[in-house]
């Protein structure tokens, strides 16, 4: 915790280093994110962010707790979204909402399970599989909505909305009750982590492959439940996100905003930890919309809060680094 | 279907995959998992734009990006050689940073968003090889990345350098035991193959095109991270790699033309990729169980 904290004031300092080298005044451009992402203009900017975000994080906190990095995160949030889609436009009411949210975690969890398949049967390292399959997944999906599934009334690559009933209510403007569920889905994370045996198996693994098999944990079919509950929650972000506003699947939506790498960057930045990944994803989505109002405030590029996220973790990773090496002098 | 000009093209998107291989099956040799040639190229790419349209020189372009590459690397050099911090977490930040970086510097630089291009930009010029096919009328740097394979290829299995570098990757205790640096060696290797990456950026924003637009590395860094794992970090095998990639990217534009979806063909070298992978895994445990 206390790493965390002085990397942090690290990476401001840097950061404060940037804006005055770009002639802003540093204290002026911080005060713009903080009221930017909590002020009332703009907390609901944040939380609308945050969302996915935290979902994000989330899926791919789960492999990460055994050591296992899913890189294919895009692919899977892409996948679930076009799935939701599909289904809602076919079923109609609640029934509709309900089998559209199935349908993008189940979506998820297959394309993800493919890619554990791979490295347990196939030798190809899972990092490799997730990356490489992630990118026939987009490139499907942006198929199908200019093609098959084109809203004919317009010119964008976009399928067509779903009808009026199969929307998830909103909470406020940009929030659904999709929230909800992103938050059911990080206390379910937390509780299976911290008091069941499938967390521990996790757990151990991340801690000690090698300890973990002479455990008597089974590797290939941990590999495959983890990667398919890690892509089945980034299908159901995808499917939350595409029956909330503007209630269809628009070519890049979901790709441009980098809810994937953040939520990545979120999920390393607290070693998996579900509670540490919330607030990590929470701070992160905070910063990057802060960064509206700080470019809104002082015309310094909302792109410097992304450097602010990569450098605050490289600072971390480093500074892990030296601590391990300080507790074990080999 | 398949003519000269197929094999042209591939020659083109070759090289950078090429040149961000054999900096990743260096450091790999080296015992550095390096996952940041993404990044490092991308901003390679950037300085070889800045650098061009500053000086008015495409060469400067290429040194800036050289010399942009190899200090973009050090942070990995630093951040995993010297802190021992992990090389994964450290190569997807970097990536990252390198987004977040170029993003930032082409609005604050160039005062666009997006893409920057001027016509008064220099890119690299073509080389006549006295009109010879396929092979005539790429830039410097295309010629330059086929060199390097033989030349990486002498220096890890002919000389001196290359035979302590192997030993440091394969058993670091041995190689110092025997006083060899295992700390210069891979602070040696990640900076070489950070001015690789920015030879990589170079082609890719002043060879191929002439322009810079934000994360216009668009993947290729990753499937170098492929290649070399394809390649077994073998020169020549990496060379394979990268060239099948460039075959599929090429035929897959080929492929538009007859009336295949963009979108298919865009997800052709992946899926190429992955089918190479499963062939060449399962050859090896084959080869393992015999």
């Amino acid at each position: 915790m206390k790493t965390v904290l002085i990397t942090l004031v690290g990476a401001l300092v840097l950061g404060a280093v940037l804006l005055a080298a770009t002639g802003a005044n540093p204290l002026e451009a911080y005060r713009a994110i903080v009221t930017g992402a909590f002020g009332p203009d703009g907390i609901q900017d944040t939380l609308a962010y945050a969302v996915p975000v935290v979902g994000m994080a989330t899926a791919l906190a789960i492999p990460l707790r055994a050591g296992m990095v899913n890189l294919g995160g895009e692919g899977q949030l892409v996948l679930g979204a076009i799935s939701a889609i599909v289904v809602g436009r076919h079923v109609p009411g609640v029934l509709g909402i309900v089998a559209a949210l199935a349908a993008g975690a189940l979506a998820g969890a297959l394309y993800a399970s493919v890619a554990a398949v791979c490295e347990t049967r196939l030798g190809v390292p899972l990092l490799v599989s997730t990356l490489l399959l992630s990118y026939p997944a987009m490139s499907f999906a942006a198929y199908l909505v200019r093609f098959p599934m084109r809203d004919a009334g317009s010119s964008l690559p976009q399928s067509e909305q779903l009808p009026p009933d199969v929307r998830l209510p909103a909470v406020t403007d940009g929030v659904t009750v999709g929230l909800f569920l992103i938050v059911a889905a990080v206390a379910v994370f937390a509780v299976v982590d911290a008091r069941t045996p499938a967390g521990f198996e996790a757990r151990v693994t991340g801690w000690g492959p090698r300890f973990a098999a002479y455990a008597g944990i089974e590797r290939p079919g941990l590999t495959v439940r983890l990667l398919a509950c890690s892509g089945g929650l980034a299908g159901l972000v995808g499917a939350v996100v595409a029956l909330g506003f503007p209630y269809r699947f628009i070519d890049g939506a979901l790709i441009t905003p980098q809810y994937t790498w953040i939520g990545l960057l979120a999920a390393l930045l607290a070693a998996a930890n579900p509670l540490g990944t919330l607030v990590a994803a929470v701070f992160f989505a905070a910063l990057t919309s802060g960064g509206f109002a700080m470019e809104r405030v002082t015309q310094v590029p909302r792109e410097l809060t992304a450097v602010l996220q990569a450098v605050l973790i490289i600072f971390l990773a480093a500074a892990t680094g030296l601590l391990r090496r300080r507790r074990s002098p080999a | 279907m398949i003519d000269a000009a197929l094999f042209a093209s591939a020659l083109g998107a070759l090289t950078p995959i090429l040149f961000a291989a054999l900096a990743g099956a260096l450091c790999q040799r080296a015992g550095v998992f390096n996952i940041s040639l993404e990044g490092t190229m991308l901003v390679g790419a950037f300085a070889g734009v800045a650098g061009s349209w500053y000086t008015g020189s495409a060469w400067l372009g290429v040194l800036l990006a050289v010399v942009a590459g190899t200090a973009y690397s050090l942070i990995l050099a630093v951040g995993h050689v010297s802190f021992g911090g992990d090389a994964i977490v450290l190569g997807v930040a970097i990536n990252l940073l390198a987004v977040g970086l170029t993003s930032f510097l082409i609005r604050t630089v160039f005062g666009t968003r997006g893409t920057f291009s001027d016509p008064a930009l220099q890119g690299l010029p073509d080389l006549d090889l006295g009109g010879i096919p396929v092979l005539s009328g790429h830039s410097l740097l295309v010629y330059l990345s086929w060199l390097a394979v033989p030349a990486l290829a002498v220096l890890l299995y002919r000389h001196p350098w290359g035979l302590r570098l192997r030993g440091v990757g394969e058993r670091p205790e041995a190689a110092a035991s025997l006083g060899v640096s295992v700390t210069r060696y891979r602070y040696g290797v990640i900076l070489a193959g950070g001015a690789l990456c920015g030879l990589a950026g170079a082609q890719l924003a002043l060879g191929n095109v002439t322009l810079f637009s934000e994360n216009m590395t668009a993947g290729r860094g990753w499937i170098a991270v492929v290649a070399v794992m394809l390649g077994r970090a073998l020169p020549w095998g990496v060379f394979a790699a990268a060239l099948l990639f460039g075959l599929a990217e090429a035929f897959g534009f080929r492929l538009q033309g007859i009336g295949l979806p963009q979108q298919a063909t865009d997800a052709a070298p992946y899926v190429v990729t992955l089918v190479a992978l499963f062939v060449s895994s399962a050859r090896i445990r084959r080869r393992a169980s015999t």
